[in-house]
């Protein structure tokens, strides 16, 4: 694959938010790199908590990083009303719940014109509308103009959501769970509709999701994250049929139609006010309790040494002091 | 005897909603039994309807014999005997089936105190128990559900559930709000606690696959009615109801190719309960429809090899008990070459109709080309 520019790459993303009444600060991003490319779908995968919804919110520029930076088009973004302004008109944000994320009160026009007013539209608002939602795979549009939220079905709401961001012709859309909160069958439609998006309109999108079969279905590239880190990245066919990072291989083995016997982590995530120094998964590696590091001589390095920061670039990478070693791919 | 033997259940909410529409279900005791359907297909309803749990005005029908006794016709005193003791629900969403001001110890403890099953001193031994049981130290007893996480919850749930020895546990979701290695842990203590007491499980979800890999029987349900039943793994990889194809096909495979880039899903959307189409309720959004389909509501039928579908396609007796396990990359395939065959013998009857020329047929295929 030949590696046009990025479009939206982040360098070195903290984003911490302090502790209450003296405790720990919360380092919810803890240091990230990640690049999209132009037309392309990349899958941010991870457990509750493990901040990418957090890394989400800072690409679009809804949080402003602690450390480290978010370029867009090559040039750094900026955090004055102006310019963040500019910016989500080239960058749409979709979240999960689209009950929640549509006004009750709103026609469905007025919820897919908000963005268009919002941005001073000059040209034919009507059929900006009209066409966001045909885009978006409601047909005929006008039938829907008038209906308000509670009148249709979830998938078709999500579709309502996904149209209030396709009317501004954004370059890229960062999704939230996008699937979530709906049906299996809903779930393909709507997968599918973010495909079609991309071959007709070229449209890059990165998709937050717990979901690994999610990336399978239309992700071009994944990037696990595990408290704070993306500890796997590299392309999808890759990542998800040879996973190196015992974490990764842990979440793929748990999945109903795995094969092999599940490796089932024992408790949860750490909080991230208290990351593990050294590997921050230690504590829960199977390959370290197993003691198969131990055999591989990076016991030691994994108590003790943080496997770094993978570049954003979307070649394939490991956080791992054990996978690097064996070169377990 | 059969542990749950529902019979012809019917549930009509007062809104004149038929949530459910006939259905029969049976269970042996330390077997498990899937519930998989789309929200609004009539899970939950037949969850509640199991322990009698519906709101008031609500009509329901049939019989639900848990242990050769009819759930339905008891008196309120014996239903009251039987919640928790005979049969007892881990419903949806631990966070808020737990009561927020109360410790989850004096919460698990409730049950047995008032099935007298203990007096103060042991109900708080047996909830420590309990709790070791489920993989939680006895001393989170103290605990509040809000210091508990999600995953911790659900374990309270769990242990609450089992709290009387129960004959049957019906869990509705269990696992829906957790995330994947949570929901792993959870649907193994389950699987233990199933096998080691030998209590009868019918799980509720709308994730086909967890259920597959969880239950020994799964049955689809679709608008108020079961249209597949049989042994989970064969039902998962090689359904035979249009539906539960769809829905099988809507769960991707990671690492199959067909999947990779082809996100499958069904359009349209399920049938108002108030309002159900004539004829087969599916029929709006099959994509395999024949004509028939439009007048004839078809029943639940044995295909005689351990499995049933309720669709007029599929008529008529297998023979080998394992002829559609060897199909499950065949599925769908052909959608519109099924699309086309409809078309043209649209004057079949169900039982001699033509089996479609597919270059690769889908398992609704399947029992006809096994017809001896």
């Amino acid at each position: 694959m030949n590696t046009p520019s990025p479009l939206l790459s982040a360098q070195g993303v903290h984003v911490t938010f302090p502790g209450r009444h003296g405790a720990p600060d919360v380092r919810a991003v803890d240091g990230v790199d990640l690049d999209v490319r132009p037309g392309e779908i990349v899958a941010l995968v991870g457990e509750s908590g493990c901040g990418k919804t957090t890394l989400a919110r800072a690409l679009v520029g809804l949080v402003e990083p602690t450390a480290g930076r978010i370029a867009f088009d090559g040039r750094p973004l900026e955090y004055s009303g102006r310019s963040l302004k500019a910016y989500r008109r080239r960058v749409q944000l979709v979240l999960q719940d689209p009950t929640g994320s549509l006004n009750p009160r709103h026609t469905v026009y007025d919820a897919v014109a908000e963005g268009l007013r919002i941005h001073g539209h000059a040209g034919d608002e009507r059929a900006a509308v009209a066409g966001a939602l045909a885009r978006a795979g409601l047909r005929p549009a006008e039938r829907f103009f008038l209906r308000r939220p509670h009148e249709l079905s979830g998938g078709q709401r999500q579709r309502v959501v996904i149209a209030g961001a396709l009317v501004l012709e954004p370059e890229l859309l960062v999704a939230d769970e996008p699937v979530a909160s709906l049906d299996a069958s809903v779930r393909g439609e709507i997968l599918a509709l973010l495909l079609r998006l991309r071959a007709e309109l070229g449209l890059s999108a990165l998709v937050v999701t717990h979901d690994l079969g999610l990336a399978w279905n239309i992700a071009d590239r994944v990037a696990v994250m595990y408290l704070g880190r993306i500890v796997e990245t590299g392309e999808v066919e890759r990542v998800l049929t040879a996973p190196r990072h015992p974490y990764t291989r842990a979440l793929l083995s748990v999945l109903p139609e795995a094969p092999g016997d599940p490796v089932i982590l024992a408790g949860e995530p750490p909080d991230p006010s208290r990351i593990p120094s050294g590997c921050r998964f230690h504590a829960r590696c199977q390959i370290l309790a197993g003691g198969e590091a131990e055999r591989a001589g990076v016991a030691e390095a994994c108590r003790g040494r943080d496997p770094g920061i993978l570049d954003g670039s979307g070649t394939a990478q490991v956080a791992c002091h054990w996978a690097s070693h064996s070169g377990a791919d | 005897m059969t542990l749950l033997d529902v019979r012809g259940l019917t549930v009509t909410y007062a809104d004149g909603a038929a949530a459910v529409r006939g259905v029969d279900l049976s269970l042996e005791a330390g077997g498990t039994l899937g519930i998989a359907g789309e929200s609004g297909c009539g899970k939950s309803t037949l969850a509640l309807a199991l322990l009698r749990l519906l709101p008031p005005g609500t009509r329901v029908g049939g019989a639900v014999l848990l242990d050769g006794e009819d759930v339905l016709s008891m008196k309120w005193g014996r239903v009251r005997a039987v919640r928790w003791a005979g049969a007892s629900i881990v419903f949806q969403g631990a966070m808020h089936s737990l009561n927020p001001v109360r410790r989850v110890g004096d919460q698990i403890a409730e049950p047995i105190l008032l099935h007298r099953r203990a007096g103060p001193a042991g109900a708080r031994r047996r909830t420590g128990e309990l709790l070791e049981q489920v993989g939680l130290p006895a001393a989170r007893a103290a605990a509040y559900p809000h210091e508990l996480s999600g995953g911790q919850r659900q374990r309270v749930m769990i242990a609450m559930a089992l709290a009387c020895d129960p004959r049957l546990i019906v869990a509705d979701e269990p696992t829906t709000a957790l995330d994947v290695m949570i929901q792993a842990q959870i649907l193994r203590l389950i699987g233990q606690l199933v096998a080691d007491q030998d209590v009868g499980l019918v799980m509720i979800s709308h994730d086909l696959a967890v259920l597959a890999d969880t239950c020994d029987r799964l049955a689809v349900m679709y608008a108020g009615r079961v249209v597949e039943e049989g042994p989970a793994g064969q039902v998962y990889a090689a359904a035979r109801h249009p539906y539960a194809q769809a829905l099988s096909a809507a769960f991707p495979r990671i690492g199959d190719p067909a999947s990779r880039f082809a996100p499958r899903g069904l359009p349209g959307d399920p049938p108002d309960p108030a309002a159900l189409p004539p004829g087969c309720v599916f029929r709006p959004r099959c994509p395999v429809a024949l004509d028939i389909c439009a007048v004839q509501d078809p029943p639940l039928r044995d295909t005689g090899d351990d499995r049933s579908a309720a669709c007029v396609r599929i008529t008529t007796r297998v023979t080998t008990p394992t002829a559609a396990t060897d199909s499950d990359t065949a599925r769908d395939t052909d959608r519109e070459t099924d699309r086309e065959t409809a078309a043209d013998t649209t004057t079949d009857t169900p039982g001699d109709e033509a089996p479609a020329p597919a270059p690769a047929p889908g398992p609704a295929e399947e029992a006809r080309r096994d017809t001896p």
